[in-house]
């Protein structure tokens, strides 16, 4: 005791306990909570998942033992038992104590789910008692770690600490690094969709572990070390990306699962286009799905459809030009007169722009105008996309593989979605993309520096507008139809403006895999999590605001990667530069 | 030798009621470096706007080599005038060497199609751009930091930074918007002779400045503008010896009359802080005029505070 008081904060724990019993409980929580899982949670298969048989851990006993087995790991990094260095490059207490909570937060959410679910605490089994009690050991030792991280109490525990400059690896192992880290990315990703639309607590589970987990990856500095590693392997990286998406389809039992898939892609194409306008123009585009209904229906007007008042059939190469041009003339059209708008006023005529396209939509149907696209009936009967001579309604059979026709549709994005990535990277990285930069940055020392601002963003505008044109012909094939109803500001589910914004602002803006990363979760969540589909919007907004309190840069920051080669611990310091002051001054008045 | 570069022939800019430039004639030979003071609010930094177009101004016209040019900023820098800014405005997210490669916007054609397609003629601009742009912060001493965010930079470099970016668009005349202040006496120094190996690189300068030993060792021709009319232009001795010149601004109690001139002085600057309340309340509405009012608003007000000294202003 005496010691301990002696000791300062940081080279003490939160709570009062020896380091020499702490390791050892954070160790006998985390071999418990694996050894739970293999036990049986409740007495009853209605509870979803099955938790009922021993020796045989499902649904959430995985991602408890996933969490505990991760725990231990940590552990013994942060122990600096040999080989697993690696893990914890600075040594930290916080990956451990993340990874802990991981673990303490599912089995702890599955009890209480258990009990809520079935009525009762009675419906727990031992096995779930124990998973509660040995999850909470690691957490209580880890408070109890010392811990290098500046400042006190939690906030400590929770700053994230100094990294060393890692060392470099040879090339070889570096790319085999990446392609690990890729892979386990696959796996979590394909666990997570392979999740039952109906076992929503699995997969809440699943957020809670990961999140966690992430978290601790962060602060542990490995996941900065991926992305160090893959930015310096960028093609790598890249292909091996587009591998493990090609790899997916083929890891599903089930459509379904590529279905999600497809509408994934749709949506995350979509956000990326307008992280072009949004992320690297800095233009609030709020009516943004628009474009995306003109290139649906454009090629809906274009597909053979028989309630289609143009019967003519294009190919889809000839579909998808259509749907692109008509989005980038109406995207010119409403860029010209409101894009020598600033701010605010430009959020708000897109809005206005992006309802006026849903409204006349839904009334050129022969009554009040026109009968072009029978109007709330929308066109339906939209054939199949003829590609090659292959017609990617039908399954195709590979060995011993079959393929469904949402699988084929999932290629077909898939490559869509590599070339809009392609056209992201190379259009930021360039003149162009540059004075883009700069717009968002500073418009008006833009326009000092030779900017003609207006054609910059009419380009911006442009081509956001008509990549979102193009996502629009596919997905107007892969649902059969159109109908105005998703494209609106706001909904319960993805695309519409909103969702589309909050996957780019959420994901990171301004970068690739933040809108690709804030897609994926802004879709499957409301597909996963059903029962929510009242509060939807609620939970939505409540979600915005905390990650707007808490992490404004989005899930993947973008000045990280600039960041890389100056010193590091800068990045989460709030400007606080006379500069950024100014630009802050800037932008509340302009 | 003795072209000149700038003419503005009788520009007066109103905003609403207040007349901050009154008919100016201006001329910059080429060669030539010249600086143009005057207490706060004198109206000089809305000069220079209305020179570079980001300002329309009221009457009068401005010529760059005879030729008479929009009130376009980007085609007044297209046209050659290249600008820093008082209160600096980097691109703040953009690394140091970024910042520079948009100063080389004008003088680069690569559209969006070859951006795409990538192209050898695009990889060449590119890799030209960048050799450009490499020199420059060699020449400003910043080549080292060239993959620091701008936003990290001390606040000097900032400043050198903002000069390198201008030069950038390869302009004959180069406007600096007070480049010294917030600097130490060092860093002063190595912006005079900064000043001069751009003038020997041929390109006229600009200077606005409030250190006034740097203006009288650096210019060639000095004007003096007050409540925004040119009250004298002339060589450092000339304008140095000027009697209303040291009444209205240079602040030595003039022999006589002392009572005068710090009244003056102490109205200025009271006037200054009072306009740059509500100018600051306006800028919501008013566009890109707006955001320049904020900035000269928030100047003043820190003018203001030390009204008395000239020279080594601290931020
Ligand atoms: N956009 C604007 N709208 C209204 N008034 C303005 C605007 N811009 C400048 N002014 C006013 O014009 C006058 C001249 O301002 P200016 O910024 O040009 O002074 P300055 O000589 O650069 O002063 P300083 O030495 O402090 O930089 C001030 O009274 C200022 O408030
Ligand atoms: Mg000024």
């Amino acid at each position: 005791m005496t010691d301990t008081t002696l000791q300062t904060p940081a080279e003490r724990g939160l709570l009062p306990l020896p380091a020499a019993v702490a390791r050892p409980l954070i160790a006998v929580g985390a071999v418990g909570t694996i050894a739970s899982a293999f036990m049986s949670w409740t007495w009853t298969p209605d509870f979803p998942g099955n938790l009922t048989i021993y020796g045989y851990p499902a649904g959430l006993q995985i991602l408890a033992l996933v969490a505990g087995a991760l725990t231990l790991l940590h552990l013994l990094a942060q122990w600096r038992v040999k080989g697993l260095g690696w893990l914890n490059p600075s040594g930290a207490t916080s990956p451990v104590l993340l990874t802990a909570l991981s673990a303490f937060a599912v089995c702890w959410f599955t009890g209480i789910a258990i009990a809520v679910d079935l009525g009762g605490l009675v419906n727990l089994d031992p096995g779930a008692y124990v998973a509660m009690v040995a999850s909470l050991l690691p957490v209580l030792g880890a408070l109890a770690l010392p811990h290098p991280a500046p400042g006190t109490g939690l906030k400590g525990y929770l700053g994230k600490p100094e990294q060393p400059r890692p060392g470099t690896l040879s090339p070889l192992a570096e790319r085999a690094a990446v392609t690990v880290g890729t892979a386990l990315g696959l796996i979590v990703f394909t666990y997570g969709i392979g999740i039952n639309d109906d076992d929503s607590e699995t997969f809440i589970g699943f957020l809670l572990v990961c999140v966690f987990a992430a978290w601790g990856l962060v602060h542990s500095g490995l996941l900065d070390r991926y992305t160090t590693m893959s930015t310096r392997h960028k093609g790598f990286a890249a292909c091996l990306a587009f591998a493990a998406a090609v790899i997916f389809p083929f890891t599903q039992s089930n459509d379904h699962n590529a279905n999600i898939g497809v509408n994934i892609l749709i949506f995350a194409t979509v956000a990326l286009g307008l992280n072009i306008v949004v992320g690297l123009t800095g233009l609030l585009d709020l009516g943004y799905v628009a474009f995306l209904g003109v290139g649906a229906y454009a090629a809906a007007l274009v597909s053979g459809s028989e309630y289609s008042p143009f019967q003519v059939h294009f190919p889809f190469w000839a579909a998808a030009l259509t749907g692109m041009a008509a989005s980038l003339v109406f995207g010119v059209l409403i860029g010209g007169p409101t894009l020598r708008l600033r701010g605010d006023y430009l959020a708000i005529v897109t809005l206005g722009f992006g309802e006026i396209f849903r409204i006349t939509v839904n009334n050129l149907d022969g009554d009040s105008g026109p009968n072009i696209t029978r109007g709330p009936n929308g066109i339906t009967q939209i054939p199949d996309i003829q590609l090659f001579g292959f017609n990617l309604g039908d399954s195709h059979t590979f060995g011993s593989f079959t393929l469904g026709r949402f699988a084929n549709y999932l290629f077909l994005m898939l490559i869509i979605t590599a070339i809009v990535v392609l056209v992201f990277t190379r259009a930021a990285d360039s003149r162009i993309g540059r004075s883009w930069i700069a717009i968002r940055e500073d418009e008006t020392a833009a326009t000092a520096m030779g900017i003609n601002g207006f054609r910059v963003k009419l380009v911006a505008f442009a081509l956001g507008a008509s990549l979102a044109g193009l996502a629009g012909t596919v997905m107007a094939h892969v649902n059969y139809s159109v109908n105005p109803q998703p494209y609106q500001f706001a909904g319960a589910a993805p695309p519409n403006s909103a969702f589309l914004l909050a996957a780019v602002v959420l994901g990171g803006m301004g970068t690739v895999s933040g809108p690709l990363l804030g897609a994926s979760l802004l879709y499957l969540i409301p597909e996963k999590l059903q029962f929510m589909q009242n509060y939807e919007l609620l939970a939505f907004g409540v979600a915005l605001i905390l990650l707007m309190r808490f992490r404004p840069e989005g899930i993947i920051a973008n000045r990280r990667r600039k960041l890389e080669f100056h010193e590091t611990g800068q990045l989460d310091v709030p400007a606080q530069t006379t500069l950024s002051e100014d630009a802050a001054v800037t932008k509340a008045g302009a | 030798m003795t072209t000149p570069v700038l003419e503005a022939r009788d520009v007066t800019m109103r905003f609403g009621g207040l007349t901050a430039v009154r008919s100016v004639d201006f001329t910059v030979n080429s060669g030539e470096i010249v600086g143009l003071i005057g207490p706060n609010g004198a109206g000089k930094t809305t000069f220079f706007n209305c020179l570079t177009g980001l300002y329309v101004p009221t009457e009068g016209t401005v010529a760059y080599q005879g030729k008479v040019l929009p009130p376009k900023p980007h085609m007044v820098t297209q046209a050659g005038i290249a600008r820093t800014f008082q209160n600096i405005r980097l691109f703040a997210n953009m690394t140091v060497l970024e910042n520079v490669l948009v100063g080389r916007h004008t003088r680069t054609k690569e559209g969006l199609w070859s951006a795409l397609l990538r192209g050898p003629g695009f990889r060449k601009a590119e890799r030209e751009s960048e050799e450009r742009a490499l020199q420059l912060l060699e020449f400003v001493g910043l080549a080292e930091k060239r993959e620091h965010l701008a936003r990290n930079l001390p606040y000097g470099e900032q400043r050198k930074l903002e000069i390198a970016r201008a030069l950038a668009s390869e302009p004959g005349l180069l406007l600096l918007d007070e480049p010294t202040a917030g600097m130490n006496p060092q860093e002063t120094r190595t912006t005079e002779e900064l000043v001069f190996a751009i003038r020997d690189m041929g390109i006229a300068v600009l200077v606005i400045e409030h250190d006034m030993r740097f203006i009288f060792n650096l210019c060639d021709r000095v004007a003096v503008l007050v409540q925004g009319e040119k009250l004298i232009e002339g060589t450092s001795e000339v304008v140095q010896a000027d009697e209303r010149v040291i009444a209205a601004y240079l602040g030595e109690p003039f022999e006589g009359e002392p009572d005068t001139a710090e009244a003056a002085e102490v109205d200025t600057a009271e006037a200054a802080a009072a306009t740059a309340e509500p100018a600051g309340a306006t800028t919501a509405r008013a566009g890109t005029a707006g955001s320049e009012t904020t900035e000269a608003g928030t100047a003043e007000v820190e003018a203001a505070g030390s009204a008395d000294s000239t020279e080594g202003e601290t931020q």
